[in-house]
């Protein structure tokens, strides 16, 4: 699992069936410190997480399918938490509990 | 799973079976600006897609289950189209 920040969605009417009703969130993919991984991801909303917040994210092919709850689903990566505080080396690396709302 | 714009096709008529009748394209992986990302890849496409078009794809084993049949040698697959991507607001990948 990893940790992203929500930069946005992503709307695809015609897509594998498999993904069909499924919101699709754009991810920037962060390190521990918080800051940014240089990567985007689009990935399966599954915590209702909104644009602006940070998200626990699986990328393994078995446990997407588990959600999906689709046999042979091509479907890895899903986002499946919305994070509330990072610790980190004993100190705290991201608190939403303090932030103004993002977005 | 990744946003990526399609620059390409590749036609290879003898190839592992299964695969007859997939379609291979070149697919170019696009960071949050909408600019390419990383080297470009070849990827089987789910979806009717063609040069020019902005897809998202998934990469490892989940390609071939994007297969008609799923036990192929495919790493990456195109699922589906991106009618629009936003990121903080600003939409990307147009054109």
């Amino acid at each position: 699992m990893f940790l992203a920040e929500v930069l946005g969605t992503v709307v695809s009417p015609v897509q594998h069936p498999v993904l069909a009703g499924e919101k699709l969130l754009l991810l920037r993919v962060l390190r521990p410190d918080g800051s940014p991984a240089g990567k985007t991801r689009v990935a399966i909303d599954r915590a209702r997480a909104g644009v602006g917040e940070r998200v626990l994210v699986i990328d393994e092919g078995n446990s997407g399918r588990q959600l999906v709850a689709r046999e042979n689903a091509p479907v890895k990566t899903v986002v499946v938490g919305v994070v509330d505080y990072v610790e980190l080396d004993g100190a705290l690396a991201y608190d939403a509990r303090s932030e103004p709302s993002a977005g | 799973m990744y946003l990526a714009r399609v620059i390409g096709r590749v036609v290879a008529t003898r190839r592992y079976p299964g695969l007859e009748g997939v379609a291979l394209q070149w697919i170019q992986p696009l960071g949050e600006d909408g600019a390419p990302a990383g080297r470009a890849l070849i990827a089987c496409a789910a979806i009717s897609s063609g040069p020019g078009d902005l897809v998202h794809f998934v990469d490892g084993r989940e390609g071939a289950l994007a297969c008609p049949r799923p036990f192929v040698p495919v790493d990456a697959a195109i699922l589906g189209f991106v009618e629009q991507a936003v990121a903080r607001g600003r939409r990307i990948g147009e054109g």
